[in-house]
């Protein structure tokens, strides 16, 4: 019993002690849980707000309206329409049922919208929506309206659309706008502006380029919504902010001319303001029309212009590149003179010339040629002389310093620049020693030389400034003004002298003199070979004729503006482009004049660019037509 | 305690303090679950309501059972839970599913439910009969362990982990009160922490998923972890003062799940703040501190050891709530009682309830003659 009773006095202890264990375990949980509450509720208390509300409000959001482009003159040449437009949000979709025919026959689309809106069903990620039509007509769309609640996943809008009044004339130059793609989308970390039904981003030229700047701000209804997406009440909305208003160095007017003076040919053409590197023009033909780009491009229109030999879908001025052709003469002559060749100094042209055990031939016979009369007449012979008795590595580094072989600082999404040859660099790329025969191929623009039509206004631009002008595309981009090219100034007078003498005296383009009275023209064709060196192709096949170039500057004496123009396979210089440069730089002057000399032309074509066109894509679709079964 | 000439002498004997605090938790928990059904007694606060004041006449009338008539029906009330619950473990196996329910003609039973205030009792009971000097010796350990591990098996294979855990708890409060070595309870603390990965891998799926979301919440915002972020954002954003009564977006808007059951405290804490919280954390307080008394004050063991086990049911029963809508515990399902909408957890809590105010009462009518 004794010893029981000590136990049990024990237990009591034990029991004490382990109910003030376990009321102290107690009180410190309580403290925690109120310590933990008061630190989400007063120090976290802003973050969980946020969070909060960022729950509560959803945002539907408006798509910015896309920022104009115009041109120096306040030209618009990029605007946006208001629209109609009718989607297909793939997701919501019955299976069993044919949305896509019921919707077609309404809006009366054509096969090859129906076959494109199926292809894109196919491969749309679900929640993006497919575009049926945009601009569709008021009529049309309250058609399609008044049945939505018969047509699930159907969607009609009302939105804006991308329009360039001068359509193709434009379309290497600003590309086009299209609906982001799942990649585009990804790469935006899924911005949820790309999804949004009718809003498109820019999807080549500077509608790419320049898109962070076009696009605008996006706005939209704020609402109040359940986890479940139920709405529950409208908040105060927030407004969109338009995209900014872009304007470029160019002029419309001429672009427009441009575009329509070059006819069917395949070629390109960049005008350039010799006082400020403005690039006035900016073509590429034939091109695209961006209007239908815009709106999503019908089958047979895109299997037209893929198939087409004059390559409608390159911008050639940026990514096209050519042989320079004589067109490198005048650069040629001011790296000769800047290494101390006597302009005076004679060579005797017999109709050719020999380098080691190769005979060059050249155009003519021309007899005893100085520098003047060797850029004015284009004798080879004189330039494969000289070049011999040059340093190749200087020569080079010269025709590259104005501007052959260049990349240069635009907001172009992709430029390819071309080579200018040099010793070092054929050592490098090919590992072998310069030999004659490459100064005699680099002196006359053959061989390993590849230039774009840029450089081909940028050299002229820059030998008539005698400043070393850079290129430039948006009014906005300031830029220093250029030093003075590092060469001696009587040097360039000599090769100005003698490009004038090439249009106005006896050279290779008096067919091509300005109509107008007190303006000359300065320029220098060039011929290009495509097929190959010694076998020179005017006529023939068009795929193996040659290029035809010419560039050129004016006033000759005051010089305003340089032009540079490449027409692909298209016979002589002289016969080809001088007189396309001719016209447009008459344009720059005389718009009366101009407009005289194309008239004549496209009534001989048929009809305007427009024109023809639209006749192109009938025939084509008639042809496709024709030769599908049934 | 009131006494007044003018209230009749059995009605002044009840616990008037006792039972106006629970009465006010569960009023409050009314209000909340009117504003969970966005301003509206249906479909919850009036059911509640009437559960609760059902269950609130259940507690006041055991509180005149007699200590000796608890004692004589501890043991078989503790097999016929036990039978049940096996009983719901055969149905399962049959049913292939998660089985937690006995139908028995209109009514269904949950004998897990049961099976907390029960352990307790039969716990503390058989440590009353354990002989002051035996209890350091194993024949004083192995029965506890097997009274408490079969049913907390069976309940966990159910499986329902938070119910489990509660049983545990209550179990091993007990036993840790009766005075069995501390090496008892140490010792698997220390196997716990050895033994936990291989628990891990035998939890199901979803039980599994739950605590690594605890334990990485960011890993899943949007799946399972969805509970845990929402449920801190509504009490985070609610502040000091709360955004006011139906005012709360989190709830309102449904972005807090099981708003009106296991995370009705957010709720809650979204509207009426960091005020609300601790007053109704320092209402349970006083509750649990009530029972805790009625367990120091207590003559016999076995008052002294269930009243003790029952205050920690309720005290387990929040505070394992508060920490899993706090993102301090994994979420285990453990509603908050008297809050959360659902009659078990209800229930449960007033029988415990009872049980103390007939512990309470017998101490002060036992005292009278002495």
């Amino acid at each position: 019993m004794k010893h029981m009773r000590i136990t049990a006095a024990h237990q009591s202890i034990t029991f004490s002690r382990r109910m003030l264990l376990l009321g102290g375990a107690q009180v410190a949980v309580g403290g925690l849980l109120i310590g933990r509450m008061g630190y989400l509720s007063i120090a976290q208390n802003e973050k969980y707000q946020l969070l909060s509300e960022s729950n509560r409000v959803q945002l539907i959001p408006v798509p910015p309206r896309r920022g104009w482009i115009i041109d120096r003159n306040g030209k618009p040449i990029a605007i946006n329409r208001a629209s109609f437009r009718v989607d297909i949000i793939p997701q919501q979709l019955e299976k069993d049922r044919d949305v896509v025919s019921e919707v077609a026959r309404l809006l009366a689309l054509n096969e090859d919208d129906v076959e494109r809106i199926r292809r894109e069903l196919s491969e749309s990620r679900g929640f993006q929506p497919v575009s049926v039509a945009d601009n569709v007509s008021y009529d049309k769309y309250a058609a399609v309206t008044v049945r939505l609640p018969d047509l699930p996943g159907v969607q009609a809008n009302r939105g804006y659309s991308r329009y360039y009044p001068d359509g193709p004339a434009v379309a290497h130059l600003l590309g086009y706008v299209g609906t982001a793609n799942a990649k585009e989308y990804e790469a935006e970390k899924k911005n949820p502006l790309l999804i949004i039904p009718g809003f498109k981003i820019g999807k080549q030229g500077l509608e790419k380029s320049l898109e962070q700047h076009l696009r605008g701000t996006p706005g939209g209804q704020r609402v109040e919504v359940t986890a479940r997406g139920k709405l529950v009440k409208e908040l105060d909305p927030k407004p969109d902010r338009s995209g900014q208003t872009v304007q470029l160095t160019i002029d419309q007017g001429l672009q427009q001319y441009a575009a329509r003076r070059m006819g069917d040919q395949s070629g390109a053409l960049v005008a350039m303001d010799v006082a400020s590197g403005d690039m006035l023009a900016f073509v590429s033909m034939p091109a695209f029309d961006p209007n239908s780009f815009s709106e999503g491009i019908g089958r047979t229109e895109w299997k037209m212009l893929s198939q087409d030999d004059h390559i409608p879908l390159l911008n050639k001025v940026a990514q096209g590149l050519y042989p320079s052709g004589s067109t490198i003469k005048p650069a040629m002559a001011l790296a000769f003179l800047e290494q101390g060749i006597d302009p005076k100094r004679r060579v005797v042209c017999n109709g050719g010339y020999q380098i080691g055990n190769r005979y060059f031939r050249c155009d003519a016979v021309h007899g005893s040629m100085d520098m003047r009369s060797a850029v004015e007449r284009s004798c080879n012979t004189y330039f494969w002389a000289t070049g011999l008795i040059t340093d190749p590595e200087k020569t080079t580094e010269m025709v590259n310093y104005l501007g052959y072989g260049e990349e240069f600082d635009l907001p172009l999404p992709t430029q390819r620049f071309g080579t200018m040859p040099s010793p070092k660099w054929l050592a490098k790329k090919y590992e072998r020693k310069w030999q004659g025969y490459d100064s005699a191929n680099t002196s006359i623009g053959q061989g390993y030389v590849l230039i774009n039509p840029m450089q081909l206004a940028v050299m002229p631009a820059r030998l008539a400034a005698g400043k070393l002008l850079q290129p430039r595309l948006l009014t906005a981009d300031r830029r220093k003004p250029p030093p003075d090219l590092n060469v001696d100034p009587a040097h360039l007078a000599i090769v100005r002298d003698a490009m004038t003498a090439v249009v106005n005296e006896r050279g290779t383009a008096v067919a091509s003199k300005l109509p107008l009275d007190g303006v000359q023209m300065a320029g220098k064709t060039g011929t290009a070979q495509v097929f190959r060196l010694g076998e020179r192709g005017h006529q023939g096949t068009w795929a193996l004729r040659d290029h035809a170039l010419f560039i050129a500057f004016a006033p000759a004496d005051k010089p305003r503006y340089a032009i540079g123009c490449l027409i692909e396979h298209g016979g002589f210089g002289a016969s080809a482009a001088a007189p396309i440069v001719r016209d447009s730089m008459t344009y720059l002057f005389d718009k009366q004049k101009a407009f005289e000399a194309l008239d004549p032309l496209e009534k001989q074509w048929g009809g305007t660019l427009a024109e023809r066109n639209a006749r192109q894509l009938a025939a084509f679709k008639a042809a496709s037509q024709a030769t599908k079964p049934g | 305690m009131i006494t007044s000439a003018i209230i009749p002498r059995p009605l002044a004997r009840l616990p008037w303090r006792l039972i106006f605090l629970v009465a006010g938790i569960a009023l409050f928990g009314l209000i909340v679950l009117y504003s969970a059904a966005g301003g509206s007694l249906q479909p919850w606060a009036m059911k509640q309501g009437i559960i609760f004041l059902f269950f609130l006449g259940v507690a006041v009338a055991m509180s005149w059972v007699k200590e000796s008539t608890i004692k004589a029906v501890v043991f078989p009330l503790y097999a016929i839970i036990l039978v049940m619950l096996i009983g719901v473990e055969l149905l399962g196996f049959v049913g292939k599913g998660a089985q937690r329910w006995l139908d028995i003609g209109p009514i269904r039973i949950q004998p897990s439910e049961f099976m907390k205030p029960a352990i307790v009792l039969a716990l503390a009971r058989f440590y009353e009969l354990v002989p002051v000097g035996e209890i350091r010796k194993w024949r004083a350990i192995w029965p506890a362990l097997a009274l408490l591990g079969v049913p907390a098996l069976l309940i966990l294979v159910q499986p329902d982990l938070g119910t489990c855990i509660m049983v545990v708890l209550c179990g091993v409060t007990v036993m840790f009160l009766a005075g069995l070595p501390m090496w008892i309870f140490l010792a698997p603390a220390g196997a716990i922490a050895i033994a936990a990965p291989i628990a891990y891998s035998m939890l199901h799926g979803y039980q599994r998923k739950r605590i690594d979301v605890f334990l990485d919440p960011e890993s899943d915002p949007l799946g399972a972890g969805y509970h845990i972020a929402q449920s801190k954002i509504a009490i985070g954003s609610g502040g000091i003062w709360g955004k006011g009564f139906l005012h709360g977006s989190q709830s309102h808007l449904d972005y807090l799940p099981e708003g009106h059951t296991d995370f009705v405290f957010a709720t809650m804490a979204e509207e009426w703040g960091l005020v609300g919280g601790v007053i109704l954390i320092l209402a349970f307080g006083a509750v649990i501190r009530w029972g805790m008394r009625v367990s120091a004050n207590a003559r016999t063991r076995f008052s002294q050891l269930a009243a003790a086990g029952l205050s920690a049911a309720i005290f387990f029963y929040v505070s394992i709530n508060l920490m899993m809508v706090m993102g301090l515990a994994p979420v285990v399902g453990v509603p908050l009682p008297l809050v959360s909408f659902g009659g078990s957890a209800v229930m449960t809590v007033m029988l415990c309830i009872g049980l103390l105010m007939a512990l309470e009462r017998q101490q002060r009518t036992v005292s009278r003659p002495a």
